[in-house]
């Protein structure tokens, strides 16, 4: 049997409100499928499975906001044999079970192949009296005193979803400054090639296929990752460790305020045409509340551009587990000088946040020289 | 091409679309001069919707070159109304 828990998505997430199931025990899954909708402080969320198999068990009931890594259903793998009423339990479980009033039926046991112990038995029992809970089991709970039922999601007000959010996003900030030794690095890059190329590149397309250059920043930062890649990572317990795949987070502003930072998955493969595409439809969708659960977890470096705000310069607070954080100001025309004449052209600010315990300013500046090479000659993106 | 529209019916088609991007926008107090951007909470993603959006309902070409011509509520009805006429030739 394998298990479905609730997912970490982020280093601001500690638990989260099972909105939804949308599948029920015996229907068939397979990996990717979205089985659930979880509401956590910042967004709702579509829950996928990394698991194909049966869905044997639902284990939280909608409403309930649990912690994060808490079994919410036990999936029978593809394979597995059916074992019709058939439970791996000792006698002496069993009979503790019948003295405490549980369910055996309606627990998860922790022993080999989920054989049920007496300290499983007396986990349950533990919490349901803890929870002053008439039905002894891991399913269903129900309180025997009402208790105010928890808010649907559209019943909260906006100004309390936004002071949640705000306090996520407060404490991922705080945990960062706090573990991590921010390093900055800063280059001014020429955009005047890159956007030569982009308007030749979109005067010759159908509205519906242009590119923002907002999609070329993303493609270089994923691309000049691969010189660096001790910058593509995430910090796990005492180490750094680098991610093979490049996903890029990127920073998208909500209409009620707050902000997330989903990943275009496999950046670095996609063509200008696919990312722009995919970042269309990842914004539409951090905006209606429908983002999947790995897009918020798979991240392995930021992106945020603060361009458009007015923002000469970005200096970013790296999003835990990441190591890096790449910011983006504002394009603006500057006197510059090209082959000894000072010409105006469309300047933009990068800065790189990185985490000292993994790379140093030497890696860094490199990373940075990449990027804006790479924009120097976008055809190559 | 849709019928011929009046200069109130663009103006209404123009604020629609706006209202569906930016929903929590009062387009009751857009300043018809100012720049949407300096009036609404909207970014280059916004904006690339709102000219798709106008290129479909009305069936007019907005190169990119023109984007800055739809900066205003004004401007937007400006345009889109040369556009138009133009087309219909």
């Amino acid at each position: 049997m394998a298990e479905f828990r609730m997912p970490t998505l982020g280093a601001d997430m500690s638990a989260g409100t099972l909105v939804a199931w949308l599948k029920k025990p015996g229907d068939s899954v397979k990996r990717g499928d979205i089985i659930a909708e979880v509401e956590t402080d910042k967004a709702a969320i579509e829950v996928e499975i990394f698991t194909s198999g049966v869905i044997e068990k639902l284990l939280v009931q909608p409403g309930e906001k649990v912690p994060v890594g808490t079994v919410l259903a036990i999936i029978r793998e593809e394979g597995k044999a059916v074992e019709p009423g058939r439970l791996r339990i000792s006698p002496s479980a069993k009979q503790l079970a019948a003295e405490l009033g549980v369910d055996p039926a309606s627990v998860r046991g922790t022993g080999p192949d989920g054989a049920i112990s007496r300290a499983d038995i007396e986990a349950v029992a533990r919490r349901a009296r803890d929870k002053g809970l008439e039905t002894i089991g891991e399913e269903p709970v129900r309180p025997l005193a009402p208790s105010p039922a928890p808010l649907a999601p559209a019943a909260e007000t906006a100004a309390k979803r936004q002071a949640r959010m705000r306090q996520a996003i407060a404490a991922a900030m705080a945990r960062s400054k706090r573990e991590i030794p921010h390093y900055y690095l800063s280059t001014t890059i020429d955009m005047g090639r890159a956007m030569a190329w982009l308007s030749e590149k979109n005067r010759k397309r159908p509205i519906q296929s242009r590119l923002l250059y907002g999609v070329l920043l993303i493609k270089a930062v994923a691309v000049a990752l691969r010189e660096v890649p001790e910058l593509n990572a995430v910090w796990k317990g005492n180490q750094a460790v680098q991610s093979q795949a490049i996903h890029v987070g990127v920073a998208i502003s909500l209409r009620q305020g707050g902000l997330v930072a989903p990943a275009l998955h496999d950046t670095d493969r996609q063509s200008l045409d696919q990312l722009m595409t995919n970042f269309l439809d990842l914004v539409k969708r951090a905006r209606a509340g429908s983002l999947r659960s790995s897009e918020l977890s798979d991240p392995t470096i930021t992106v945020t551009s603060l361009g458009e705000q007015g923002v000469e310069t970005v200096f970013g607070v790296i999003y835990p587990p990441q190591v890096a954080l790449v910011g983006f100001g504002k394009m603006m025309d500057r006197p510059w000088v090209a082959e000894g004449k000072i010409v105006p052209r469309p300047i933009m600010t990068a800065t790189l946040s990185a985490d000292h315990r993994v790379s140093d300013g030497h890696r860094g500046g490199l990373f940075l020289a990449a990027v804006d090479r790479l924009l120097q000659d976008p055809s190559q993106l | 091409m849709t019928p011929n529209l009046t200069t109130d019916e663009i103006k209404s088609l123009i604020l629609r679309i706006l209202g569906e991007i930016a929903p929590e926008a009062d387009l009751a107090s857009i300043k018809p001069d100012i720049s949407f951007r300096d009036q609404l909470d909207i970014d280059s993603v916004d904006f690339l919707n709102f000219a798709i959006a106008l290129h479909e309902e009305l069936r007019v070409e907005i190169p990119e070159a023109d984007y800055p011509k739809l900066a205003t509520l004004n401007g937007c009805i400006e345009y889109l109304t040369a556009q138009r006429q133009t087309s219909q030739r």
